[in-house]
């Protein structure tokens, strides 16, 4: 177990949204366990329930159903929540890096703020984590000068200066261009053997769920349950020459199999909305 | 410093001030030919002749002075009460409920319609100006604002609460700044509202001074030439305006310059 902690229990999780009192069904009995410093990867088809999953985790959502629990305490049941904070840091699809802040604000002020850590003391990790992975220099620069894999890069170094126990990653890379998705993966995995920090990795993108995680869960479509988990043995440290192994090409077989009905499940029953 | 500078070296700049050399140029010529539209109206020429002894008039500058007062007064007033009236209701749920539909019956009502309802409550004709005035840039600066502070996206404070953000840091470090464009833009529009309304209130108004009350006087004692110097200054006076408080837009919001 790493020294970190943040072993993840997801026991029997279903979650119902009720606008209108037509009960959607986002989650049903979803269940489970990803162990301390793991990156586990969840993937299905949009639409799926994963982004809900995650914000129950994060504590931006109540469950209906079921326990969260994170080093055996409780972090969502039905009717109580656990706030959110620092132990569980969310990267958005869409990003929230503070527009009106330099980088290096963007960045120190987790541990700032809450006074963890001094103003020099989290400017020195955030620069040496910068140059890490290969942007030094852009401290002084606002996140509308720079491009989305810099600014993906920015946030995840912003989630880990925050020392969180569990990583939550929603499609991160979504946005990125194929050629830039490969450098940010290796990237992500640089950092990930660095912190060794628990990941949640929520994607539609089967070729980096195989890539990146340590497990890949494939989700059913809506509502979402976990149909197969799917042990990734390929060794790490891992790098873009794994996409050409055989035993790659074997996995994204098997998942492509168990997720390739679902994401058909999908496109029909979004054909029948449209009707 | 800086600003001006680059305002200087811009182009468009110098596209704009040609633009309007030009307009000059074409009502100096449409004046020589004597075109029938142009036939009671003095040439720029005449006018800035007019102009050149009105900027030895100490009443000339009286009017700007006055006027200026009216319109600091009502504005800072107005963006003093409406920031923050735009951002509390921006916030809380229960306020904006209880408010939104109040601005929203006022608002549509023309700041002069005012006028003869602010007169009775007001003790002296200046007050009734610059409430008026206030109403003007108030309602302006208000929807500006609590349109900034609903369009913030709901991660960042996501984003702020899972870094252990405390509710004063939410308002510091992400309402304040993610409104602060609009806030600027409230502040632009609402500046440009209170010339107009200024002006206005002066021609309706019983009062002996102004940049409007000029231009009254000079209607009624028939010197056109002084008329349009009035209008020109008018124009003058609210563009300044406007360009200072863009000015100090674009120095507290750095982060939306594009290099």
């Amino acid at each position: 177990m790493s020294p970190g902690g943040g072993a993840l229990s997801i026991r029997n999780v279903g979650k119902v949204y009720d606008p209108d009192g037509a009960g959607v069904i986002a989650l049903d009995d979803i269940s489970l366990e990803i162990g301390a410093g793991e990156l586990c990867v969840v993937v299905g088809p949009s639409g799926c329930g994963k982004t809900t999953l995650l914000n129950c985790i994060a504590g931006f959502d109540t469950v209906s159903a079921g326990e969260i629990s994170m080093d055996g305490v409780v972090l969502a049941a039905p009717g109580r929540k656990l706030a959110p904070g620092a132990d569980r840091m969310v990267v958005f699809q869409a990003g929230a890096l503070f527009p009106w802040k330099t980088v290096l604000w963007n960045i120190t002020c987790g541990p700032v703020l809450s006074g963890r850590l001094s103003r020099s003391g989290a400017e020195e990790q955030a620069r040496a984590l910068l140059a890490r992975v290969g942007l030094a220099g852009i401290e002084r620069q606002y996140p509308g000068e720079l491009s989305g894999g810099m600014k993906r890069r920015v946030e995840i170094i912003r989630a880990l200066l925050n020392e969180p126990r569990v990583l939550l990653l929603d499609e991160p890379f979504r946005a990125l261009d194929a050629l830039t998705k490969i450098v940010m993966h290796e990237a992500l995995l640089e950092l990930f053997d660095l912190s060794h920090k628990t990941i949640v990795f929520i994607t539609h993108d089967l070729e980096e769920a195989i890539f990146l995680g340590d497990r890949v869960a494939v989700m059913t479509t809506r509502p979402g349950r976990v149909k197969k988990l799917i042990t990734i043995d390929l060794p790490r440290p891992r790098d873009y020459r794994l996409l050409t192994t055989a035993r790659y090409r074997e996995l994204k077989q098997e998942a492509l199999e168990a997720i390739h009905e679902e994401a058909l499940k999908a496109f029909v029953a979004g054909e029948r909305e449209l009707a | 410093m800086g600003d001006l500078a680059r305002l200087a070296r811009s182009a468009a700049v110098w596209q704009g001030l040609a633009g309007i050399a030009l307009f000059l140029a074409l009502w100096q010529v449409g004046g020589a030919l004597h075109l029938p539209m142009l036939r009671h109206v003095p040439t720029p020429l005449e006018v800035l002749i007019q102009l050149a002894t009105q900027v030895h008039s100490r009443q000339y500058w009286q009017s700007w002075y006055v006027s200026g007062q009216r319109v600091f007064l009502g504005y800072v007033i107005g963006v003093g009460l409406g920031v923050p009236l735009g951002l509390a209701m921006g916030m809380s749920r229960t306020f904006h409920s209880a408010s939104f539909p109040l601005v929203e019956v006022l608002r549509p009502i023309p700041p002069l319609a005012w006028v003869p309802l602010s007169i009775l409550f007001w003790p002296t004709m200046e007050q009734t100006i610059v409430s008026i005035i206030f109403l003007g840039a108030f309602f302006t600066v208000v929807l500006n604002v609590l349109g900034g502070v609903e369009a913030i996206d709901v991660n960042y404070r996501r984003a702020a609460l899972s870094m252990g953000a405390r509710p004063w840091h939410l308002f510091w470090k992400i309402v304040l700044p993610a409104t602060s464009p609009s806030i600027f833009t409230g502040m632009a529009v609402g500046m440009g509202l209170t010339w107009e309304i200024v002006v206005a209130a002066e021609m309706i108004a019983s009062i002996q001074a102004g940049l409007g009350f000029m231009m009254w006087q000079a209607y009624v004692g028939g010197n056109i030439a002084l008329i349009i110097v009035s209008m020109a200054s008018i124009g003058l006076a609210g563009l300044l305006s406007s360009g200072l408080i863009w000015m100090l837009g674009r120095r507290l919001t750095p982060w939306l310059r594009r290099t």
